[in-house]
């Protein structure tokens, strides 16, 4: 049951639900979750994506898998003629020698940020509405963390040399050099993408418990069986469980951070003017998290959609996710006007070339495109009309990760591309690039719709802990409940329950009373 | 009751306010072998219940204190004494380039103890539980709350334990074999 305010002015169809503006009746707030769920529904409405037989996967579904996968297959392909000829086969050369594989990880790492803020910051400030949209956004950066990871490993060119990066001992001695940047990558990477993926499954294992518990087909039962490690809601469990996760979320907020910073550690420790900028690393986090809400956005609009998914990932949701998306565009622009003041103000002409050269020289259209789309898409969210209208978020939300694609290319290639030799000017002209980044794209959404078809897409158990009856001292248990052990408080200890509920009741319930 | 099948006696309840009820009884009745499963953590049932604080953040704190320290001298002994190498005129024992590395690193130790610890500590995994026998158990991960009470319990009582869950609401009692 949700609050009388909120049913009242409810459509009936689910699938509009979602989608209306509620006057903000409800001590200010909407709830979490609309309509008239209890736990089960909410249950029935998550587990019922995963539970379809494999041969009733609705058909946008299996197209999109489809598709993906031959995306997905186009890169192997493409890994074996990398592994076959060689980098060569990309339009680097001197002085661009960094390209789109760069553009391209820097782009992919940069989205999973959004989910580990939304799963690990969010949490520790107690913001519940994330509960809805976390494992979608947590699944988005671990994949999207393997497509930066093979990004990055591809680059090196001799890629079975990629060992070499890692502290292991060999015949000659050698130890990795731990004072570069690119070292640094190494270890920020790696540990973001198992850091993540621990997280990610720590908040998967009573849900997979919830899909073995419900399915009566032999392989699932062994596969989420096998998954759920025998979870069985044990309070006891509970207490422990619910450390760890404090825990994996108080080290994931500042290594979302830290990552990012080492990120652009990698061009701004360079001394190429264009690169070399102690605004770096806030600029490179605002504009990670800018991108990151972005794809979240763009995944889960049409997700809500077919999976029906509205009462869950509300309106509110998305306004919510805007107005990050705002804060961290505004951010990002401020960052784009600051960089160009302190070339001016600097003084130094190679910096003051690159940046005029930027705007008007060979690459202007790259350097226009990133900033309409991410200075002015983000402004228009300061309109409610704009921001709670799903439709155009989701338009504005493709904007945003184009334009941050180009913000990386702009920052790569156009500060490579004009040296401070004239004789080594050159212009980067990407050669089977275009193969790299959507075969990355396939990957990406390969492994997202798998995820869809077969893992939980809402984090449930942490749902029903939000919902208003989540709490023992919820107003609708209040008649029954109390009268009926009336007698239970009497005879047992009364200073031991009546201390210790209502304190940690009250921090449980969030907007509700 | 000296049946040496007889595991102990499951109780089912509704919703979260009466199985926390029922929770502060069974205390209160001095049981000690006994346990609640919920779908969802429910928020001051762990206090009723008298659960301890986990001692997880203890084995995250050794662990991440161990991993930091050896990453730093790692670093100094790699750079600095195996294999010597001047980067940039910068000393051997360039403290600040350390600094990413050695962050990392620590997050990497504490998040992978914190992650190990919560099974190891919770006795995860268990593949099997005399509760999984029951069929109205596969709803505590759904919307259905349980209290079980093991026979092996000093002060478990057949007759008398029944009875007490029966009274504190429980919609259902079954009892559960090992």
């Amino acid at each position: 049951m949700g609050t009388p305010t909120a049913t009242m002015t409810l459509p009936d169809d689910p699938n509009l639900r979602g989608d209306v503006v509620l006057p903000e009746v409800i001590e200010g707030r909407e709830p979490l979750v609309r309509g008239d769920h209890d736990f089960h529904a909410i249950t029935e409405m998550v587990c019922k994506v995963n539970e379809a037989p494999i041969l009733q996967t609705p058909n946008g579904l299996k197209f999109g898998i489809a598709l993906a996968a031959a995306g997905a297959a186009m890169f192997g392909g493409y890994v074996g003629y990398l592994f076959w000829e060689g980098p060569g086969i990309w339009g680097n050369n001197t002085p661009v020698a960094w390209a789109w594989d760069i553009v391209n990880f820097v782009f992919w790492v940069g989205i999973g940020h959004a989910g580990t803020l939304i799963s690990a910051v969010l949490y520790l400030f107690r913001q519940k509405w994330r509960t809805s949209i976390n494992r979608f956004a947590e699944a988005m950066t671990i994949f999207a963390v393997a497509c930066a990871g093979s990004c990055v490993a591809l680059h090196t060119g001799r890629i079975w040399m990629d060992y070499y990066l890692f502290p292991i001992p060999n015949q000659m001695g050698l130890w990795p050099n731990f004072r570069s940047p690119l070292e640094w990558d190494v270890w920020a990477v790696n540990t973001y993408a198992l850091v993540s993926i621990l997280f990610w499954y720590t908040g998967l294992v009573p849900d997979f418990a919830t899909l073995r518990d419900r399915t009566t087909i032999k392989w699932r039962r062994f596969f989420y069986g096998f998954l759920s490690l025998g979870w069985r809601g044990s309070m006891r469990h509970w207490v422990t469980y619910e450390k760890a996760y404090q825990i994996l979320a108080a080290f994931s907020a500042p290594l979302v951070l830290s990552v990012h910073t080492i990120v652009s550690f990698d061009f701004a420790v360079s001394q190429l003017p264009g690169w070399h900028t102690t605004i770096f690393p806030p600029y490179f986090v605002a504009g990670a998290i800018f991108s990151g809400f972005a794809m979240v956005l763009t995944l889960a609009i049409p997700a809500r959609q077919w999976l029906g998914l509205k009462d869950v990932i509300t309106i509110r949701h998305i306004e919510n996710m805007n107005k990050i998306i705002l804060l961290t565009g505004s951010l990002v622009g401020y960052a784009y006007g600051m960089e160009f003041f302190m070339a001016a103000y600097s003084g130094n002409q190679y910096e003051g070339f690159t940046f005029l050269n930027r705007m008007g020289g060979p690459y202007w259209w790259a350097y226009w495109i990133m900033m309409s789309c991410n200075v002015i898409t983000p402004q228009l969210y300061w309109f409610k009309k704009i921001r709670t209208n799903v439709k155009i978020t989701f338009v504005l939300s493709i904007f945003v990760n184009i334009g941050m694609w180009f913000e990386r290319f702009v920052i790569t290639v156009t500060s490579l591309h004009r040296d401070a030799l004239p004789s080594s000017w050159d212009y980067f002209v990407p050669v089977t690039e275009v193969l790299f980044l959507l075969g990355t794209f396939g990957l990406f959404f390969f492994l997202f719709l798998l995820f869809v078809r077969f893992f939980p897409v809402i984090a449930m158990s942490e749902v029903k802990g939000v919902m208003a009856q989540a709490n023992p001292h919820w107003e609708g248990y209040g008649h029954a409940a109390g009268h009926a052990h009336e007698a239970a408080h009497h005879h047992t200890e009364a200073p031991a329950i009546g201390g210790a509920i209502p304190s940690t009741a009250v921090a449980g319930t969030g907007g509700h009373s | 009751m000296s049946d040496k099948k007889h595991w102990g006696l499951l109780a089912q309840y509704e919703n979260p306010a009466t199985v926390t009820h029922a929770a502060a009884r069974v205390r209160a009745a001095g049981y000690e072998k006994w346990d609640v499963c919920t779908p969802f953590p429910v928020h001051g049932l762990d206090k009723v219940m008298g659960v301890p604080d986990s001692k997880l953040p203890w084995a995250v704190l050794v662990m991440g204190i161990t991993g930091s320290t050896f990453m730093l001298f790692f670093q100094a002994w790699a750079m600095g004494w195996a294999y010597p190498m001047i980067v940039g005129g910068k000393p051997l024992f360039s403290i600040p380039a350390f600094v990413p590395v050695w962050y990392e690193v620590t997050v990497l130790s504490s998040c992978v103890t914190a992650f190990l610890a919560n099974w190891i500590m919770n006795g995860l995994p268990q593949p099997y539980h005399p509760a999984f026998a029951s069929k109205a158990f596969e709803r505590v991960t759904d919307d259905k709350f349980f209290i079980m009470i093991e026979a092996e319990d000093p002060r478990f009582d057949g007759e008398k334990t029944k009875a007490l869950l029966q009274e504190s609401g429980a919609t259902l009692v079954e009892e559960l074999e090992a």
